[in-house]
């Protein structure tokens, strides 16, 4: 069992000159599409969350659509229409653009909802009080109401991080070479799935564990007061 | 500073409507109030005086009607006959000279008793940091609350949080300081030191618009008492006639219940 074991773990060694410069390689390409998808959705996510919330009936109802349609398509529908339907309008994407494009126009749905969800959590005399003072609605939202949804909105945004970081894999079925098509690719290669793909899981595990550590430490400095959790 | 209306009242309020949707709420109120005048809205719960105060500064736009701070028309433009509304800015602009102190308080939790005071100052009138600190230390040691500059909200008494409230408002160096009903929120023992903050501020000459349950304190610090009822002034006229000699059976009757309680 013990030799079987060491057995296992040697292919690795045995294969890592091949296998380490390209896994490390595809990790970076992750990271990246990660970082690039999730920027594009908190911005997005923002913007759809104000439209939402807007008095102006036409964005209302823009970004109400939109945030339904977003959370109800398969994000893989959205690459492989940006990948591939967009194609016949002469408008073509290398794989890691169309990737980062659609996985973020798909998490924006959700994290608007989140960022929606913590705004409207913040109570309407917070906002009066600065108005009162001479706040426009602008310093008002920047100042005042933001400040205190963050607090609210930390912990599943951070959530919401760790599920696109996963949800990067799916890129791989529009070629865009990160770690689960780099995993693939060897592990047909080298006819050695369980060893590629473990390997492929655990790194994953590795990237998003540190991720639910903070969301938790975050959490926690919540509830033990609002001083601690930006040092005031 | 504007010099334009010194020599007219600091505030009119003409002829307010206010419906919420088929309410309702102002029926038609008019009211001037002289620089450093005081004058106390009263009334039963419902009546529409916390809608008539909220309209003073836009907190609520008017159905129809107009106000005017300091000679100058509030929340609108005017060129003839027509009135249009003030987009957001301009409004903010004439906002920051009306200090508002809420029910509710309303601190800000995120900021300190320091800066909940101080970021008004700073993001309206481009104060610097130490300009506005030392205003803040200043507002805050009127409101006797300089021992918990460094407090945060959560962690002041309701009359704390207030008094701090009122400090806020008081850096905006206001024309005009509106209260809505400041200690129907408190508990009964907390009461006492924040009627005392008013009306210090009222000897000292503040020009000031105060909605309040509390019968006594209008008559001590108000020269001008307005009774309200079902979106309308029933009666108004120094303290000692509306609240000592009463003429309509609705004051009487607003009255008495009160003493009762």
């Amino acid at each position: 069992m013990i030799e079987d074991f060491k057995g296992f773990l040697a292919v690795y060694v045995e294969n890592w000159s091949d296998w380490g410069p390209q896994i490390y390689e595809a990790v970076w390409v992750t990271i990246q599409l990660t970082i690039a998808s999730f920027s594009l959705a908190l911005v997005l996510g923002l913007l759809l969350a104000l439209g939402k919330l807007s008095r102006i009936g036409f964005l209302r109802g823009f970004c109400t659509a939109y945030i339904e349609v977003a959370r109800g398509i398969p994000a893989l529908a959205i690459l492989f229409l940006l990948y591939f339907g967009l194609v016949p309008l002469g408008i073509v994407f290398d794989a890691f653009t169309a990737g980062a494009i659609g996985l973020g126009m798909s998490a924006a749905g959700y994290i608007a909802e989140v960022f929606r969800a913590g705004i409207q959590a913040i109570h309407k005399g917070q906002r009066e009080a600065a108005l009162a003072v001479g706040m426009t609605p602008l310093m008002t939202f920047r100042y005042i109401i933001l400040p205190q949804a963050i607090r609210i909105i930390l912990p599943p945004m951070l959530n919401m991080a760790i599920i696109l970081l996963k949800d990067t894999s799916i890129c791989s079925l529009i070629s865009t070479d990160e770690l689960m098509l780099r995993a693939k690719d060897l592990a047909m290669m080298s006819f050695l799935p369980m060893h590629l793909f473990l390997l492929a899981g655990a790194i994953y595990f590795c990237l998003s564990w540190p991720l639910s550590l903070i969301t938790r430490r975050v959490e926690t400095m919540m509830q033990r007061g609002r001083r601690q959790t930006f040092g005031g | 500073m504007m010099e334009v209306g010194l020599a007219g009242p600091l505030l009119q309020v003409e002829d307010i409507h206010k419906s919420f949707g088929e309410l309702e709420v102002l029926k038609g109120v008019d009211m001037t109030l002289d620089r450093g005048h005081k004058t106390a809205i009263v009334g039963p719960s419902g009546c529409g005086k916390s809608t008539m105060l909220r309209c003073i500064n836009y907190m609520e736009r008017p159905t129809s009607g107009h106000i005017h701070l300091d000679g100058e028309l509030f929340g609108e433009t005017r060129s003839g006959d027509r009135y249009t509304p003030m987009n957001e800015k301009e409004l903010a602009r004439q906002r920051a000279h009306v200090g508002m102190v809420f029910q509710g308080f309303y601190l800000w939790p995120h900021l300190n008793a320091r800066d909940n005071v101080a970021i008004g100052p700073m993001k309206v009138r481009g104060l610097g940091k130490a300009e506005a600190n030392e205003l803040a230390e200043a507002m805050l040691e009127k409101v006797h609350m300089s021992h918990k500059i460094d407090e945060f909200p959560e962690r002041l008494s309701g009359g704390q949080q207030q008094r701090v409230a009122i400090a806020r408002a008081l850096a905006q160096q206001p024309k005009l300081m509106l209260f809505d009903e400041p200690t129907s929120a408190l508990d009964p023992e907390l009461i006492g030191e924040v009627l005392n903050v008013i009306l210090e501020l009222a000897e000292e000459g503040r020009s000031m618009v105060l909605v309040t349950h509390e019968i006594r304190f209008a008559r001590e610090v108000a020269d001008h008492v307005i009774f309200l009822h079902d979106g309308v002034i029933v009666e108004e006229g120094p303290p000692k006639q509306v609240i000592d000699k009463p003429q309509h059976e609705r004051l009487r009757a607003f009255l008495r219940q009160i003493v009762e309680h």
